[in-house]
């Protein structure tokens, strides 16, 4: 223990302890005010206690919410992860195609959300857009305005076409980190293909992995744009995921309180998931040396 | 300054006076025992006293709400248990 404690680092945190109150403390303070409080406007508060909390966890409304962003969740990330996966595995590992195919895979990740929502609505419209006019031609009736299994598969189609790449980069960086002698010794053992994937990338590619899992996870947990763009949240309320509900009752029904409360519930779990996988993937980091051993 | 758009109450300004204190205490207990006191304990990873502490707020928010969701109002049992699990996630994570 013979570290040098110099005490004037904490100065040149100064700066980032100032942006983080100005942008997250002192809003998530008021935050909680208002969860606690019912407001009419003009500054004027009415103390209700924890009213807003129990409405809001009793409430179908939100317990729908959270349903369909957790289904949202699991079919993205079961499509996703195993998609990404695979086209990480076909990539060319060396050559001309390998600068080709990553920007190629960049470049749905370079697209702002609002206009990809854009480009999918358009894309999906039966008078204008290609998807929506091929389908009418081929006599198959689709409409994502309309019809809730429409909108849901667009939704997750559009979210797979934007983000999967972000699986494959990661995967594919994975994939290139590992050493050639893995695969001369399991050329020398004769094992097949699977087992290559099963007992030496599959396990090389963890870390990333779960990198990739938990961004996809909390991404589409959080997502709001690209529903808002495309469906708005219907057809009804079929794809209200909980972002785009707090924004209907925060600013569309300016019930702040009920919307405090219901953003601190949100919050609360986005906490817990995060630790959980925080937790998790600074202990895979930690316990891969035993693992290489 | 006029801070009324923070709408600030009583038991809310308690609430973060809590959350404060506990930060200070920390800094406290840091200062008279540096390191953070790592240890593994039954989630069987290594936790710091900040880790103990950040468990034991989110369990304890967790344990309100559920107190709110499936009891009602009236959070001083909830409160209670919070303590005892706190002190639990201390003694044993």
């Amino acid at each position: 223990m013979d570290k040098t404690y110099n005490n004037k680092a904490w100065l040149l945190v100064i700066p980032v302890f100032l942006l983080v109150a100005l942008s997250a403390i002192i809003p998530i303070m008021t935050v909680v005010n208002y969860s606690v409080q019912d407001t009419f406007g003009g500054n004027k508060f009415f103390w209700v206690g924890t009213e807003w909390f129990t409405d809001v966890l009793r409430s179908e409304r939100f317990h729908d919410a959270l349903g369909r962003n957790l289904l949202f969740s699991f079919i993205i990330l079961c499509i996703e992860i195993p998609l990404g996966i695979l086209i990480a595995l076909s990539m060319p590992k060396k050559g001309i195609w390998v600068p080709v195919c990553l920007v190629l895979m960049a470049l749905p990740l370079l697209i702002p959300w609002n206009v990809v929502g854009t480009i999918w609505q358009i894309f999906g419209r039966a008078d204008i857009g290609l998807l929506g006019h091929t389908m009418a031609t081929l006599g198959i009736d689709y409409n994502y305005s309309s019809n809730v299994i429409d909108a849901w598969v667009t939704i997750i189609v559009m979210d797979v076409w934007h983000w999967t790449s972000l699986v494959v980069l990661l995967c594919y960086a994975g994939l290139v980190s590992i050493p050639e002698a893995y695969y001369q010794a399991a050329r020398i053992d004769g094992a097949s293909k699977w087992s290559v994937f099963r007992y030496i990338q599959l396990p090389k590619m963890q870390g990333v992995l779960i990198i990739a899992f938990l961004l996809r996870f909390m991404d589409s947990f959080m997502i709001y744009t690209e529903p808002f763009v495309l469906t708005g949240g219907g057809p009804g309320n079929s794809t209200t995921f909980m972002s785009i509900d707090l924004v209907k009752q925060a600013i569309g029904q300016f019930d702040l309180g009920p919307a405090a409360a219901m953003s601190l519930v949100y919050q609360l779990i986005v906490l817990l998931v995060c630790y959980v996988f925080f937790t998790v993937m600074s202990n895979v980091g930690t316990d891969k040396p035993e693992v290489e051993e | 300054m006029d801070l009324s758009w923070m709408a600030w109450t009583g038991p809310t300004a308690l609430f973060w006076l809590g959350i404060v204190s506990c930060l200070v205490i920390m800094m406290v207990w840091e200062y008279f025992s540096p390191g953070g006191n790592p240890r593994v304990g039954i989630l069987r990873f290594e936790t710091t006293r900040g880790d103990r502490l950040f468990i034991s707020l989110l369990g304890s928010a967790f344990i309100h709400l559920a107190w709110l969701g499936f009891i009602g109002p009236g959070l001083w049992w909830a409160l209670g248990i919070s303590f005892v699990y706190a002190i639990g996630v201390f003694k044993t994570v």
